[in-house]
């Protein structure tokens, strides 16, 4: 795959190291010469010198033929015009945008930029699996087909324990996929499949359904 | 109207101080606000702390029900990403974009924004300058000049 890495910094240092590793075609756009110097010397041509968000410059590194660019500069507004005009001036099928901002993902999203990556969300999302009281966390977010997977714990409070899967009501469009319990291994849920305090429910729901899904599985 | 202005910089202030005096409702936003020293004493609108490209900054600005937003900071980028935001978050009626690359410009105005490069409106305006000779415009003056 021949992927375009806008930003040198930290971020795209590391991201260029990895992705070479990996086998691809990268080159980092970078518009600090310093930068792009230092790059240079260590992992070879992998870096050209220019301004990412120029149709111009993303037309001299070849972006037409691009499979994917990956914006990860420190600024929003770069990252999301250099997503835009490889999507609208060169056809990038996949763009990825880092944000600073997380508030910005319904936004980029509205404005054709594939995927957005927030630290701040990841980091949040890290720390609500690490809270045992937390009931219910986002796994994976195929947005695509506008689903979710999530994970819901089933504490001793759950009304539901002690029900069988087929007298919950759950959401439409909302499966549940997995029944990990407490002690013993995971199982696929069926009709008759009675819920316990402890167990780990992973479903696919809808952005929209995933309180309702909570409230369902948990009763509370 | 009730118009927001993003950037307090010299065409920013400017053209605060102009449609105030037009008798507009002027909102200016910037987020450094020794900009605003560039506002004249007899200016009547709204002074306000904050960055445009943040929705709460908007919101507190008044972007809800405002008629008409302009981007007039230094970086092209953040015009795009504003107006972006008040056009399909906000749904501001009108918006308009400063945006100097002549490129990024055409590529924005084709996806639907108002846009406005001042590096080619200045370029053309120059190049007539130029194509017009001082003698062809006042002829009557011709070597009369001391």
């Amino acid at each position: 795959m021949y992927i375009i890495v806008i930003g040198g910094g930290r971020l795209g240092y590391y991201l260029l190291k990895a992705l070479l590793n990996e086998g691809h075609e990268v080159l980092v756009l970078e518009k600090d010469a310093r930068i792009c110097k230092t790059i240079t010397e260590e992992l070879g041509s992998v870096c050209f010198r220019g301004d990412g968000c120029e149709a111009a410059t993303l037309a001299e590194v070849g972006t037409g033929r691009a499979d994917m660019l990956v914006a990860v500069t420190g600024d929003d507004e770069d990252n999301l015009v250099a997503c835009q005009v490889a999507k609208h001036k060169h056809n990038v099928p996949r763009t990825i945008a880092r944000l600073r901002n997380p508030q910005n993902a319904a936004l980029f999203k509205k404005l054709g930029v594939d995927v957005t990556i927030s630290a701040t969300d990841i980091i949040l999302e890290a720390i609500e699996r690490e809270v045992p009281t937390h009931p219910a966390t986002e796994l994976l977010s195929l947005e695509e087909k506008d689903l979710v997977i999530v994970d819901v714990k089933i504490s001793p409070e759950s009304t539901t324990v002690g029900k069988a899967v087929k007298e919950l009501t759950l959401p439409k469009g909302s499966k549940l996929a997995l029944i990990i319990p407490a002690e013993g291994s995971a199982r696929v849920p069926a009709p008759a499949t009675v819920l316990q305090a402890g167990d780990q429910i992973i479903a696919v729901t809808t952005p929209e359904t995933k309180e309702a899904l909570q409230e369902a599985l948990r009763g509370i | 109207m009730k118009i927001i202005i993003m950037g307090c910089g010299r065409v920013g202030a400017r053209l605060a101080s102009l449609l105030d005096e037009d008798g507009h409702e002027v909102i200016v936003l910037d987020n450094d606000t020794y900009s605003f020293r560039r506002l004249p004493a007899s200016f009547g609108g709204t002074a306000l702390y904050g960055n445009g490209i943040d929705e709460e900054a908007l919101k507190k600005a008044g972007i809800e029900d405002a008629d008409m937003f302009v981007a007039l900071t230094q970086g092209d980028n953040r015009n795009v990403m504003a107006c972006q935001i008040c056009k399909h978050i906000f749904e501001v009626p009108r918006v308009m974009c400063r945006i100097y690359d002549p490129l990024r410009e055409e590529m924005y105005s084709a996806l639907g924004l108002e846009t406005l490069s001042p590096t080619k409106i200045f370029a053309q305006l120059l190049r007539e300058k130029v194509g017009e000779s001082p003698e062809k415009k006042a002829p009557g003056k011709k070597g009369g000049k001391k």
